[in-house]
């Protein structure tokens, strides 16, 4: 079936299984910055804003998109370069394999939170796995970024 | 993963309905989180997104939830906030993370009964209706106990009222599923203690909460409610392990609506 969207930006038709999920639609498409690191719904690395709302593709049926407005890092590339340098200033970048989903939600959280504590930033960020770090240098790197403390 | 030979979106909820009763292996597709881990073959999958069932409004008497609401409306929902403590944003905000509950729905959680549910012990120990499209309206205990039928659930409904409620639960981590849960609550001297995760699904415990109506003697009612409840082991945790920390969880439950109150 070809669904309709809004693909960073610009509409695009997207070509799917009925039963395949949108990860697995926009990887196809070439987006190749989103990673199934879990495939079960758990590690946050598949984030793509939906309706301006951090999802996981992995979990949503393609169709759910249809007409919709998605946006993955690669349509948001100054921004997230943006948060990119800080990480990697504060060493919390390493292998890079959850980066992606990982800014995504990060750059989602500073749009939807105002002034959050390091409790609410926290607890926004859980479900967004690092089998890397101790998660320390993306605290450092997050608070640097919304310049909280 | 499951696989559907079918997808439908259908326009009205009728619609909805006829689709799902026409073959047997015809399935409502809520959030999908849950379906995806298993492998049904699904003949064709019916999503609800075109069904104006996305909401959380509030009413004279009561706060009317569409099924296709997510968790995480429920968490930020400003009029949730307001009523009974938050217990309901409370209770979904440990669920993975927030791009997980983006996509979950209340309905599909309410009506598949999930044994590991947040959301219904938390509705549970609420004045929480349920309707379906063909069973009607009726108390959210008695859909938990009725024999399973196929259906569609359309709306939850939860009183107004002065009601306050304290939401306890155990994880072994944040983000992780509970071990056991707990909701306790009180309006005009009537309490209604609640358990889920043990691991079925909620039940209230009913002679503890008379008991407390009777005699506010908290220890002998999380004793008792912890007997009249029943527990069982898997791979999380087990049935021992579970009925003692439930009792911890219902103390703490009924001493913060104290507090409250």
């Amino acid at each position: 079936m070809e669904i309709e969207v809004i693909l960073n930006h610009k509409p695009v038709t997207l070509t799917a299984e009925k039963d395949e999920f949108l990860a697995d639609v926009l990887r196809r498409h070439g987006l190749l910055s989103i990673r199934k690191g879990c495939n079960t719904a758990c590690c946050g690395l598949c984030t793509v804003w939906l309706e301006g709302k951090p999802t996981l593709s992995c979990n949503i049926l393609a169709i759910r998109a249809t007409g919709k407005e998605i946006i993955t890092i690669e349509g948001i590339a100054e921004e997230a370069d943006e948060f990119a340098n800080i990480l990697v200033a504060e060493g919390a970048e390493q292998c890079g394999f959850c980066s992606p989903g990982f800014i995504m939600t990060v750059i989602a959280m500073k749009k939807e939170l105002e002034n959050p504590s390091e409790a609410e930033i926290v607890h926004y960020l859980t479900g967004n796995l690092c089998r890397c770090t101790g998660y320390m240098g993306q605290l450092r790197a997050v608070k640097t970024y919304l310049e909280v403390k | 993963m499951f696989t559907l030979l079918d997808l439908m979106q259908p326009s009205t909820i009728d619609e909805a309905y006829q689709l799902l009763m026409a073959k047997r292996n015809n399935t409502v597709l809520g959030g999908c989180a849950f379906l995806r881990l298993g492998s049904s073959r699904i003949g064709t999958g019916i999503e609800l997104s075109k069904l104006p069932l996305d909401y959380i409004m509030e009413q004279e008497d009561y706060i009317e939830i569409g099924a296709m609401t997510t968790f995480r409306e429920l968490e930020t929902s400003t009029v949730l906030k307001q009523y009974f403590n938050g217990i309901l944003p409370q209770a979904v905000s440990n669920i993975i993370g927030v791009q997980f509950r983006n996509v979950v729905t209340v309905g599909a959680s309410v009506f598949s009964r999930y044994g590991f549910s947040d959301l219904i012990t938390a509705l549970l120990t609420l004045d929480t209706e349920v309707e379906l499209y063909k069973g009607g309206r009726m108390p959210l205990a008695e859909f938990l106990v009725k024999k399973y039928e196929k259906d569609l659930l359309t709306r939850v409904f939860i009183k107004k009222e002065q009601r306050i409620a304290s939401y306890q639960n155990m994880r072994n981590s944040a983000s992780d599923f509970p071990l056991v849960n707990v909701a306790v609550s009180c309006y005009q001297n009537q309490w209604r203690i609640v358990a889920g995760a043990t691991p079925a699904p909620a039940k209230i415990a009913k002679r503890a909460s008379l008991l407390l109506e009777k005699n506010l003697a908290i220890d002998d009612a999380a004793d008792l409610a912890v007997e009249e409840l029943v527990f069982g082991s898997n791979a999380r945790a087990t049935a021992e392990y579970r009925k003692a920390i439930c009792k911890v969880l219902i103390k703490r439950g009924i001493e913060e609506v104290l507090q409250w109150r």
